[in-house]
């Protein structure tokens, strides 16, 4: 069975200059979007306190609005949490009270509410885990930049990481634009994204080096445009598979994995993008051709198992 | 060509048996259980009695009405299982009222794997937090608090090593936010004590120093050095963590899980646990303990009504009078090993205390210099306070401090000693309560709490394993569909996967959390790329018209290489998720990494071998791989 003609002869590398200037847009948008918008940061990088109710009825969020606010909490956020009848009610840190106290008073004023869990998460460890975040975002492209310039070549590096780093801008974007909940779970699909997208574009590179080495006489671009449509149908294959497979937590995995599924999501569809033109486009505008591929080629069919 | 030898073929199933093998503990459910224990970690319940435990319990739950599945005694615990939660909770209740004071009660839910499983070293997973309810607090250890104990103490160091030494010095200060900085009236003086210090103080390894010789001052300068600084927190961080790892025990919480995170930070889960108040209680408490003499040469009524305290004393309250303390600490709470109401010999209530952290040797001489006079334990308690600095959310901790005893010491006292003169039964039991879970070396504060209702925790395990069902039917139609035969191979490598992924979770005993579950339901996307790498480069060939064993064997060759690089760099993803240390997160990077590994596994080397087995030596025209 076959989804797409294997004689696909897609000009995808013909299309690059527009498809840099839409990358270049769509990413000049997501920052605009984190600087004026910022990111809705959620419970885990501002600190404070987070409880999960559920209530055997459909409820109102203004009349729990108010309930909290004549208890004295003006400042609490409702929100609902999977279904009608599952509420998210964060509050700031409160000074004088403790948690159970906070917990016993929350409750006695909602009525009906019945308490799924409580978060309670300091300042400082809220912050903190916003600058671990950055950090592992950077160590990560940092590692792997290192590992494709030794596997394949400097200039695959370079491109590779320009690529990756415009993967989770654009899905931080998309959060930031639409306001969506960014919390550490989402973080780690940021970062897997990052793991991911390099997978498609380490396969493409593969088949560069493949192709540099058997085809004497054809222009970069010819080159990798044949490496692109030869492995066209693994990668939309692949990324379908776990585009679904990641469909699938969204539906079925419940609220707190909602913003790890969706930030996957999009990770998949932009990463797979910036894989087919991205890394193999920039390659190309780095001056990439045959001769500096001989070396590497060679180093490869000597470490084959 | 393809064909595997014999051994091979042999270590593969060998694999998948240990494989099932390991992963089996999880389909047997839970009980509902109740575990008893000794209270003290000294005693432990002996051979002798506790069929008479047993017996009792027994007794007691009958004449409840309380039926229960099974009695089991494993080390030196008990277990008792039961049917339902309710049941659960009630015979707690009644065994605990039933056994009194020496033994804890704890609910438990005990697994019902097989024993030969559990002889092999085969226990189901640990579920995290958010799968089956419970508590969590993440505590900051204040080491700031430490480091001032420490120069405290070296301050006293240093003026006898000088006073010995005949140097004089017109004082020692403290300096912000650390260090000490010790003055003199000459630059003489400055340079004898220089030399002096840099030679016989006892911890001169720790600290650096400066000379200061400006503007007619003379003061050399102390400050730890990083590495001291570094082991100061390090030893509180390990202290701090055994200590609270006692009393989770105290707290009858079996399976609790106490970690350190970080350089300052210690993880407590404390799983079913849904009486919260009473967990953060006794975990909660931040509070040291320690030993001090109390001043006799000078009046503490006086003092007080003057103002005017003596070097080295510290006023306080004891139930309505003054009293008067010597600052040293001369026995640490952590010290502690086991305490325990009792009666002193002419039948009052006391105290029996024995020591094993260490400075046993420093009690036994000042209480040996000082038997007669009252020793005093003092109760530290930090309570942190926040407020608005610059509208910035500062957290400051308010120590505060309370005489809960003051008491004469008869003898000088060693390892093994009681406290006396206390007055009531219930003080007694109270003090040794205290001063058996073990005082913490720093100042404890909650930096972040989480607790799961159980009803949560059940709903996300049905929520995780519907999706991996789901996410599971879905990638194997589809291959089937698309690759037929291979397809259906790389089905069972999935299955495989997921047995090993399975396995090696409870091998590591590493925590399920639900970001776990999410990177399982992830691996089985990721896992089938590795196949289809495979097959899409067999299929190349076959269309190129390559022969069908070769365009096999091609297959699996060419795309080895591409298959680890690609691996690896997922593989630096998932470390650096394990190094971002909170839990949640650290559950998904091992699942993810533990599912790459295990698919590199299966795809390559497993379903290799099936094809090898399928196709091997056969003389074959056509495969069945959907072109």
């Amino acid at each position: 069975m076959e989804f797409f003609s294997h004689k696909t002869k897609i000009d995808f590398m013909g299309l690059r200059k527009k498809a840099m200037i839409f990358s270049a847009l769509l990413f000049a948008f997501s920052l605009i979007s984190l600087v004026v918008n910022g990111l809705n940061f959620g419970l885990d990088f501002t600190g404070g306190m987070q409880f999960q109710i559920h209530y055997a009825e459909p409820v109102d969020f203004n009349k729990v609005r108010q309930e909290l606010s004549h208890a004295g909490f003006d400042d609490a956020v409702v929100q609902a949490y999977g279904s009608a009848k599952d509420v998210l009610v964060k509050l700031k840190t409160q000074k004088q009270l403790t948690q159970q106290e906070l917990t016993a008073k929350v409750l006695a004023v909602l009525d009906g509410a019945k308490l799924q869990r409580v978060e309670y998460i300091g300042p400082q460890t809220g912050k903190e885990l916003v600058s671990n975040g950055i950090l592992a975002i950077l160590v990560a492209l940092l590692g792997i930049m290192i590992y494709i310039a030794l596997r394949f070549q400097y200039r695959f590096a370079i491109s590779a990481v320009i690529s990756l780093i415009h993967d989770p801008l654009l899905i931080l974007g998309v959060f930031s634009f639409f306001q969506i909940e960014f919390d550490l779970v989402a973080l780690a699909a940021v970062l897997t994204v990052i793991g991911f997208s390099l997978n498609d574009t380490i396969v493409v590179y593969d088949r560069v080096r493949e192709n540099f080495c058997k085809i004497r006489k054809a222009s970069p671009e010819e080159i990798l445009n044949l490496s692109v449509n030869q492995t066209l149908s693994r990668t939309i294959m692949t990324s379908g598979l776990t585009f679904c497979v990641i469909l699938t937590l969204f539906i079925f995995g419940g609220q707190m994995l909602h913003g790890f599924a969706l930030a996957m999501m999009i990770g998949i569809v932009i990463g797979t993008y910036s894989s087919i033109y991205i890394a193999g486009a920039l390659a190309i505008a780095f001056g990439l051709n045959r001769t500096h591929l001989l070396v590497a080629d060679k180093k490869q069919i000597d470490s084959m198992p | 060509m393809n064909n595997y030898p014999l051994w091979k073929n042999l270590l593969l199933v060998g694999a998948l048996l240990i494989g099932i093998i390991y992963a089996a503990p999880n389909l047997f459910g839970n009980d509902p259980s109740v575990q008893i224990s000794a209270t003290s970690t000294e005693t432990q319940i002996p051979v002798a009695t506790a069929t008479q435990v047993v017996d009792k319990v027994k007794q007691l739950l009958q004449d409840a009405g309380v039926s229960y599945l099974g009695v089991e005694q494993a080390q030196e615990k008990l277990l008792i299982r039961f049917s339902d939660t309710d049941i659960q909770l009630r015979a707690r209740d009644l065994i605990k009222v039933g056994l009194g004071e020496n033994y804890t009660v704890a609910l438990n839910l005990a697994s019902r794997t097989p024993k030969w499983l559990t002889a092999l070293g085969a226990y189901p997973m640990k579920l995290g937090l958010d799968l089956c309810g419970g508590v969590n607090f993440l505590l900051e250890v204040d080491t700031s608090a430490l480091i001032k104990a420490r120069e405290d103490g070296d301050v006293r160091s240093i003026g006898d090593t000088l006073r010995q030494a005949g140097i004089r010095y017109s004082g020692i200060e403290r300096l912000r936010p650390q260090g000490l900085v010790i003055k003199f009236r000459d630059v003489d003086s400055l340079e004898r004590a220089n030399g002096e210090l840099s030679h016989h103080f006892p911890n001169r390894a720790d600290y650096l120093f400066a000379k200061i010789d400006s503007g007619g001052e003379y003061k050399l300068q102390l400050v730890l050095s990083e590495v001291a600084i570094f082991k100061v927190a390090d030893y509180a961080l390990e202290q701090t963590k055994n200590t609270l790892s006692n009393r989770v025990n105290e707290l009858g919480v079996s399976e609790a899980i106490v970690q350190r995170q970080g350089i300052n930070r210690i993880s407590v889960d404390l799983p079913g646990i849904q009486d919260t108040a009473r967990a953060k209680e006794i975990i909660g408490k931040t509070a040291t303990l320690k030993f001090q003499m109390a001043d006799v040469e000078h009046d503490a009524e006086s003092a007080a009504i003057s103002g005017d305290v003596p070097l080295g004393t510290k006023l306080y309250n004891y139930e309505g009078r003054r009293v008067l303390l010597k600052e040293q600490v001369i026995l640490q709470g952590n010290a502690i090993t086991y305490a325990a109401a009792s009666n002193s010999q002419d039948g009052r209530p006391a105290v029996n205390v024995h020591l094993g952290g260490g400075g046993e040797g420093v009690f036994h001489r000042v209480t040996a210099e000082n038997v007669g006079k009252p020793m005093a334990v003092v109760y530290v308690e930090t309570k942190p306070e926040q407020h608005l600095v610059d509208g910035k959310l500062v957290t400051t901790n308010r120590l505060v401090e309370k005489v809960i005893s003051v008491a004469t010491i008869q003898s000088a006292l060693g390892n093994n000693f009681e406290i006396t003169g206390l007055g009531t039964q219930k003080y007694a039991r109270d003090l040794a309560l205290l001063l058996r879970s073990g005082a913490l070396l720093a100042p404890v504060v909650v930096a972040a709490e989480v607790t799961v209702g159980p009803s949560a925790g059940k709903a996300n395990i049905n929520k995780g394993v519907l999706s991996v069902v789901i996410g599971f039917i879905i990638v194997v139609s589809f291959m089937m569909l698309y690759y037929r035969f291979f397809g259906a191979i790389a089905n069972m490598a999935l299955l495989l996967n997921l047995i090993f992924i399975v396995a090696i979770l409870s091998l590591l005993e590493a925590t399920l959390t639900l970001p776990g579950i999410a990177g399982i339901v992830l691996t089985l996307g990721t896992a089938v790329d590795s196949n289809v790498l495979i097959y899409e480069r067999i299929r190349e060939e076959l269309r190129h018209g390559v022969s069908p064993q070769t365009s096999i064997f091609s297959g699996y060759e060419r795309v080895f290489t591409t298959i680890v690089d690609s691996n690896v760099s997922n593989l630096i993803v998932a470390v650096v998720l394990f190094s971002l240390g909170s839990g949640a997160i650290k559950g998904f990077a091992v699942t993810l990494a533990i599912g790459l590994l295990t698919s590199m596994l299966t795809a390559i080397v497993f379903t290799r071998a099936v094809v090898n087995l399928v196709y091997g030596k056969r003389n074959v025209k056509k495969l069945s791989i959907g072109v």
